[in-house]
């Protein structure tokens, strides 16, 4: 497959669009292999809601329990890839100053934000409202064609949430400072869904809108040393199976039931 | 190995005799039925460290199903046991466990698939049987249901013990299970039912040596 990029890769670092999302808002883009989406907390506490699909298999998406089993993590940082459930990676996690990134406490809902911080309408607020985590995910899905069986538990980047011995949830408070960004460079073509509410366990007393810039960077090319791929031998054999992807031909897992 | 966190146990007063509905289902294979509101359900791990993976749909619009992020979330706890309220992608309550000789069952593992085999353990083992290819004949086999590969998702591993460290971490330790532990669960709704007793042979949890569970349904 021929790639019209080729003749005009521009180097690796260019910062190609920046951009910022403001608080309590959603978005979506595709993002193409060998690009970085950096995102960046500007004033520290953001969080952002993300999903990932194959733009040329839906069905293909992030999977969570993948991405933590496979890497014997409940975390997110900077070594840790993020899987589809067809044994391939979206992205790596390149850099990271946070630390510490969720996926398992899913997102706000518009009653959840109404018995924490009050109910605020777009007719009385406009876009100062009490937006919510799960509808912005289900507008932006269905511009895809997409609805609430297609989401999956998604990522909260910026917050962090761990677990005692007994298993209870603690909200980790100043997980992200301001400026803190992580970097995700994308192993595939990836459509990605994002949005800005806040994590549905921040115990903030006012609802919290947190700005997060966003650039996409050229990557450079991902040679055998990388730091994600060697990570743990579970990232080799995930890259292994993009690889294979690449050649076009048949899908990693496909040999017996295709 | 030494089970050092303390671990809630309840029996149930409910008599497998009396049970309306009895069926045994074999490791690498699956149960798909409706389990009615107000009935009362068990999986019993017959010959123990079995893990049944499970997923839960509302019977009459399937889109509303079982939640693992939303059940984490509104319990405050990764793990799942008596008192534990399974939650739905809409936030309503689809089951409660009301009986739990096991003590803690994982949400987070997910299940098996050929294609996460090829990263854990090795891509030549891509072939092998695994839980979701279970899922996946599972809905070819009953189109009454109206689901695809969407509907398949983050689903609850009844018997598998994966504690979470505070530092952060995802541990696949021994099971906690054994020969005739069982968790038993109350509907809320009319709910479809879908397990996929675990084919996997390369895990420790269940001793390389998947084995039946059975399914008994009371009203």
């Amino acid at each position: 497959m021929t790639k019209p990029s080729d003749l005009t890769t521009p180097e690796p670092g260019t910062v190609l669009y920046e951009d910022t999302l403001a608080p309590a808002c959603h978005w979506s883009l595709r993002m193409r292999k060998g690009t970085i989406l950096r995102l960046i907390d500007n004033e520290g506490g953001a969080n952002v809601g993300m999903l990932f699909y194959n733009p040329d298999n839906l069905l293909e998406r992030y999977n969570a329990p993948d991405t933590l089993k496979c890497q014997h993590t409940f975390k997110l940082t900077k070594g840790n890839c993020l899987y589809s459930d067809m044994g391939r990676i979206f992205c790596s996690i390149v850099d990271d100053t946070a630390g510490w990134h969720e996926t398992v406490c899913g997102n706000t809902t518009k009653q959840g934000v109404a018995d924490k911080w009050g109910e605020r309408n777009y007719q009385e607020y406009r876009n100062e409202w009490n937006q919510n985590g799960y509808n912005s995910f289900l507008v932006e899905l269905a511009k895809y064609g997409l609805g609430k069986k297609d989401m999956a538990a998604n990522l909260n980047l910026f917050s962090a949430v761990g677990a005692d011995e007994n298993g209870d949830l603690e909200y980790k408070q100043n997980n992200s400072k301001a400026g803190d960004s992580i970097s995700l460079r994308f192993e595939m073509d990836t459509l990605v869904l994002l949005h800005t509410c806040p994590h549905p366990l921040n115990p903030a007393a006012e609802y919290p809108r947190k700005p997060v810039n966003y650039q996409i960077i050229q990557a450079a090319d991902v040679d055998e040393n990388d730091y994600c791929m060697n990570f743990r031998d579970e990232n080799k054999r995930g890259f292994k199976n993009n690889e294979i992807f690449h050649l076009g031909g048949h899908a990693a897992g496909g040999c017996c039931h295709d | 190995m030494l089970l050092e966190v303390v671990v809630m146990i309840k029996e149930s007063a409910l008599i497998a005799d009396n049970a309306s509905y009895r069926e045994t289902v074999p490791a690498g294979d699956y149960f798909m039925k409706v389990v009615k509101k107000g009935q009362t359900f068990r999986i019993l791990d017959i010959e123990g460290n079995q893990a049944a993976d499970t997923l839960f749909y509302n019977a009459d619009n399937p889109v509303e199903r079982y939640s693992a992020v939303d059940t984490i979330r509104e319990q405050g706890n990764v793990y799942l046991s008596t008192g534990t309220k399974l939650l739905s992608n809409e936030s309503n309550v689809m089951l409660e466990i009301v009986a739990d000789t096991c003590g803690r069952h994982d949400t987070i593992g997910g299940a098996c698939a050929t294609e996460s085999n090829t990263v854990r353990y090795a891509l030549e083992k891509k072939c092998m049987h695994a839980c979701r290819d279970s899922w996946m004949l599972a809905i070819a086999e009953n189109e009454q249901f109206g689901m695809t590969k969407a509907d398949i998702t983050h689903n609850i591993n009844f018997f598998m013990n994966v504690p979470v460290t505070e530092d952060g971490g995802l541990t696949f330790e021994d099971g906690i299970s054994a020969p005739g532990k069982y968790v038993e669960m109350k509907a809320y709704m009319d709910t479809i039912v879908l397990i996929s007793n675990c084919p996997q042979l390369n895990n420790p949890c269940n001793g390389y040596n998947p084995t039946p569970v059975e399914v008994l349904v009371w009203d």
